[in-house]
């Protein structure tokens, strides 16, 4: 606030009447608290419009759609509708992506349980797996050594043929690869000695297996012809579980297939 | 000083009752208050010129509120309100565009 009166040599304002000093100085007397009516009147109207200010600023801020006028509410419909359908537009693009995202993981849910269920047949298929079902335990006891490899190679054939699923002979698991000779004292199935008796698990039809085993002319009539015996169970449960370590083909290549 | 603490005073008042418009108040409020707004600063103005006196400031207070409205309800009545509104509103601003400037140029010599 500049009160002081203009010093006479500086350069000031422009003219003795229109100088800023000046008229700060009459702003200021004019607001300078006198008991006067004037600044009363001026006092009780500047409080009134400070309070009508404030009134009308939050009546403003508080109004609903009922103050406003028709065209006004005629743009805020026009706006909602406008939002109503840009964001239907918004609901209908995120339900098809949401609808192929679904798809999606259901595709791939699908391909993995197929993937794990052919796993599974294939574990036990190559006898990397343990198997249980129903089936049949055949004990073959040889007292003269007269069962040998050929017979035991009949036998498995036969259960194949009949629906064997899973086979086990003595703690060898019966694969695609396993080879019957006989040995010093029993039987090599795959390098490895069994000794008689031969206790043959398999898992399949139980009726069928055992219908196999015992046809005329079939296992049972072969071992009793050279000597041996042999002893039938059907059993709800069988267990076969001996495993095989699978070895990776040396020569042979999976030619890869076109994926659907 | 005395207005501004005036102007200070009612706005604390009105924020500590937090007054309601009443419903018949509703259209003309705004109008008056801007032109309260340009008699205020007609006022500002006519002191700066040295003409200022205190009773053609309360009648022109008052009767620019009154006008105002009085506006507001003919244009209202007519049919016209928002328009006549607007206009008011314009010729309004324009007075206190035209005061705050006289104002300056006594003030800041610019």
């Amino acid at each position: 606030m500049t009160q002081l009166p203009p010093e006479p040599g500086e350069p000031t304002g422009p003219g003795p009447v229109d100088s800023p000093q000046r008229a700060w100085r009459r702003l200021l007397r004019a607001g300078s608290p006198r008991a006067t009516r004037a600044n009363v009147f001026a006092m009780v109207l500047a409080g009134a419009l400070g309070f009508a200010i404030i009134a009308q600023v939050r009546q403003t801020s508080l109004e609903g759609l009922d103050t406003l006028r028709e065209d006004e509410l005629v743009r805020i419909f026009a706006g909602v509708d406008q939002d109503g359908d840009r964001l239907a537009e918004e609901i209908r693009g995120l339900q098809s992506s949401l609808d192929l995202l679904e798809s999606q993981s259901t595709n791939e849910a699908e391909a993995q349980r197929a993937a794990r269920e052919r796993v599974a047949a294939l574990g036990i298929l190559a006898g990397t797996v343990k198997a249980t079902g129903p089936g049949i335990v055949l004990t073959i006891s040889d007292p003269d050594r007269k069962v040998d490899a050929p017979i035991i190679l009949d036998t498995m054939q036969e259960l194949r043929a009949a629906g064997a699923e899973a086979i086990q002979i003595g703690d060898v698991r019966v694969a695609a690869d396993t080879w019957f000779s006989d040995g010093e004292d029993g039987l090599s199935v795959s390098g490895v000695l069994v000794r008689p008796p031969y206790v043959i698990r398999a898992i399949g039809d139980e009726n069928t297996l055992a219908g196999a085993m015992e046809i005329p002319g079939g296992v049972t009539a072969t071992v009793r012809r050279v000597g041996g015996d042999t002893d039938l169970q059907i059993r709800d449960e069988v267990d076969v579980d001996a495993l095989l370590t699978p070895t990776p083909p040396q020569y042979a290549q999976p030619v890869p297939t076109a994926t659907p | 000083m005395i207005p501004a603490i005036g102007l200070s005073l009612g706005i604390i008042i009105g924020l500590l009752l937090q007054p309601a418009v009443p419903v018949w108040l509703q259209p003309y409020l705004p109008i008056a208050v801007i032109a309260a707004l340009d008699a205020v600063f007609g006022a500002v103005r006519a002191i700066l010129d040295g003409i200022f006196d205190d009773k053609v400031f309360v009648v022109s207070f008052l009767s620019n509120v009154v006008v105002a409205a009085l506006i507001v309800f003919l244009g209202d009545k007519l049919g016209v309100g928002s328009q006549l509104s607007t206009g008011v509103v314009v010729v309004l601003g324009v007075r206190i565009f035209s005061n705050v400037a006289a104002i300056r140029r006594h003030l800041f010599d610019a």
